[in-house]
């Protein structure tokens, strides 16, 4: 029994960046919009919580030649200068839309013209959320979608979810569904992401949709020990040492990132900012309050006082992999479903390396406009059809257990965590410890497969559980199957980069999952 | 984690219960929420952002404190409500996006901006 029974032209599950660029402009296209979140529209998701550096590059074109350069070799030479191309002009007029009607209060340079190259999480956020409702979305709050709804021929016609603070269910019907979910950061508590658990990518592929890039899904980012502020810009200023005081050679914040990883593996890594001035520190204060955090309430001067670090898992939050793209329209190889934001693979623009940065802000504003587009567009071709399919869900893994026992998701969740947060399987890899890692993920998943099930309340954090072993399984299938290192994804058993390997990796499939390569459509970039 | 829901300043608003992204709160009976889920919490700060009269604490560690700190001692040294003021939330107060203006980083890092 369905307590809330709804239609919708289009349907948007996440209200992050992506998913609120996503319904903005479905709305703005005239259709009729839903968007559902996990937790509420304007503090959840990664944005919400960190604010973002944007790739906003002015309309110039040796600029905008830099700009996408700058990138290319970092990201294994994957990405696609025509997509980078329609990011830029996007986001720029995203942004400059930001300014002018959503009225952002950008901060103004010395000669009193606006910076419009990075946003504070809560203001962006609260905004887009007073102009979702100003356009006419309606929105659910507290209302995890557990599974798509596809129709006879299986198009996907809606969604289904838990509204929890309600107690009840909820159906949307919908001509078009896009997938706004963000990505998958194994609970590790880094800012924000713990509402990120890869559903999207599951209820994907549970219609038959592909993913691509999984293996670019290692991103590890600095935060003080036993916090989650992960905002790594600023150990740009840090110098790192061992216990003792002495300094960790080679340590950094960018390329040195793996000695710390690895040294975090036998000791502890205490980190100071000493090499920024007084000049920089006030600054660095005004631009992110949020890093400061966890030093001001500890009472540690992080610039003058060594303070220990952690490397936590953001997995394909700051990594590029997700849900495959057919075309410009953020639409994937299921029909009537889109994907935007970190839901779906940003390899189009940064390959296989992100970290940030700027162009997955800049991704979720682009690919959320075109996904929002595209899915009112197709709503629009089916007319009353959209609404009056017969449908059923498509959800597997949590929903419709086999017979065998009862697993809790917790379980689940530990036994997926065992493999995927330790630095000496998923950041420092070797096909030594990616091989029984994926076995016992494997074996996770068929016990997942049988046993996990939860009541309605519980049922969201079932689906996130198998969410997390699904993802978990691409992740590793596709780090075993690049036999080199590319983009962030670093092999200690191959350590080179492999021009044979110059292709981007799709992969699919719950039950059975398989990896295969896809050429890169943009053969002029040498590898 | 969330640590603190002060009663005595609580306007029983819902705001947190509202919008804490993982749902960590419910509504107690004189309306006050309780931390329902402490567990859940993603130390993310949202929630005291978003109270209009900072009876929130959230203390970075990411797992529960044997005990909640000291109000008073958290009161002295402005941590009440010292995440609101600093994104300049609250009336009269200038949005901290208009003053975020970075420091020039050092090239190295041009690359990566979070
Ligand atoms: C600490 C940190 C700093 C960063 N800094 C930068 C930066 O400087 N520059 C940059 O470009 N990028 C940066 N990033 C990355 C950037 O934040 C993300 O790329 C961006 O948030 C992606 O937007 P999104 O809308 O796709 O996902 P999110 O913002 O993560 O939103 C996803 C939404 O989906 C919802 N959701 C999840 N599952 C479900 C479900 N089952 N049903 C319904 N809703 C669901 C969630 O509740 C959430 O609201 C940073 C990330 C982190 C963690
Ligand atoms: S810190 Fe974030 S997750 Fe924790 S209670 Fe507050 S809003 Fe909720
Ligand atoms: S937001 Fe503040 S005032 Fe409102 S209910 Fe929560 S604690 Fe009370």
């Amino acid at each position: 029994m369905t307590d809330l029974d709804l239609t919708a032209d289009v349907l948007v599950a996440g209200g992050g960046p992506a998913g609120a660029w996503a319904a903005i402009k479905a709305a703005e296209s005239g259709a009729d919009v839903i968007l559902v979140d996990k937790g509420y529209l304007g503090t959840s998701g990664a944005t919400a919580a960190a604010g973002t550096g944007v790739w906003y590059v002015e309309p110039d074109p040796h600029a905008r030649n830099l700009a996408m350069a700058s990138r290319e070799g970092l990201g294994g030479h994957l990405a696609d200068r025509s997509w980078m191309a329609r990011v830029l002009d996007q986001t720029y007029a995203n942004m400059n839309e930001l300014a002018e009607v959503y009225r952002y209060p950008f901060p103004v340079d010395a000669d009193g013209r606006q910076i419009r190259r990075g946003l504070q999480g809560p203001e962006y956020m609260r905004r887009m959320r007073i102009r979702a409702r100003r356009s006419g979305v309606r929105v659910l709050d507290h209302s995890p979608v557990t599974e798509l709804l596809v129709d006879a021929g299986g198009a996907v016609a809606g969604a289904a979810g838990h509204r929890r603070q309600h107690d009840g269910s909820y159906r949307v019907r919908a001509g078009a569904v896009v997938l706004a979910t963000g990505g998958c950061a194994f609970l590790s508590k880094a800012l924000g992401c713990d509402v990120n658990t890869g559903d999207g990518a599951l209820f994907a592929a549970e219609t038959g949709a592909e993913l691509s890039g999984m293996e670019f899904s290692n991103a590890y980012a600095i935060a003080p020990a036993f916090t989650s502020v992960t905002k790594t810009a600023f150990y740009a200023y840090a110098t790192f040492h061992h216990a003792d005081g002495t300094v960790l050679e080679g340590a950094g914040s960018l390329k040195g990132r793996s000695v710390i990883a690895r040294a975090l593996l036998t000791e502890p890594v205490l980190c100071r900012l000493d090499r920024a001035g007084e000049e920089d520190r006030q600054a660095m204060r005004l631009a992110q309050p949020n890093f400061f955090l966890p030093f001001d309430r500890q009472g540690i001067d992080p610039f003058t006082q060594l303070f220990p670090v952690t490397l936590l898992a953001e997995g394909t939050v700051r990594g590029t992999g997700g849900i495959r793209l057919t075309g410009y329209d953020c639409a994937t190889s299921v029909p009537g479903l889109y994907a935007a934001g970190d839901a779906a693979t940003r390899e189009p623009i940064c390959g296989g390396f992100t970290g940030g940065g700027s162009h997955n802000a800049a991704w979720a504003m682009s690919s959320g406009t075109w996904a929002g587009r595209a899915a009112a567009r197709h709503a629009r071709t089916l007319g009353a059809r959209a609404t009056g399919r017969p449908v059923r869900g498509a959800g597997g893994a949590g929903l419709r257990p086999g017979t065998g026992g009862r697993l809790d998701h917790r379980e689940v969740v530990e036994a997926v965590q065992r493999e995927v947060l330790p630095y000496e399987k998923n950041y420092l890899r070797h096909g030594d410890r990616l091989t029984p890692a994926l076995a016992a993920l494997d074996e996770t998943w068929i016990r997942a497969r049988q046993a996990l099930r939860a009541d309605d309340a519980a049922a969201a954090r079932a689906r996130a559980a198998a969410a997390l072993a699904a993802n978990a399984r691409w992740m590793y299938a596709s780090a075993l199957a690049r036999t080199e290192s590319r983009g962030m994804h670093r092999r200690d058993d191959h350590p080179g980069l492999d021009p044979a390997q110059h292709h981007r990796l799709i992969a699919g499939g719950l039950d059975e999952v398989w990896v295969a390569p896809e050429s890169v459509r943009n053969a002029a970039v040498a590898s | 984690m969330i640590e603190i829901v002060l009663g005595e300043r609580c306007i029983a608003c819902d705001k947190c219960v509202e919008v804490c992204p993982t749902d960590v709160f419910v509504r107690g009976d004189d309306g006050v929420p309780l931390i329902a889920r402490q567990g859940d919490c993603q130390t993310c700060y949202l929630c005291e952002a978003y109270c209009p009269v900072d009876a929130l604490y959230v203390a970075p560690a990411v797992h529960p404190l044997p005990a909640p700190p000291d109000v008073a001692e958290l009161t002295e040294k402005g941590l009440l409500g010292g995440y609101r003021e600093q994104i300049g939330w609250g009336r009269g107060r200038t949005p901290g996006a208009r003053r975020a203006v970075g420091p020039v980083m050092p090239t190295t890092s041009q690359v990566i901006v979070s």
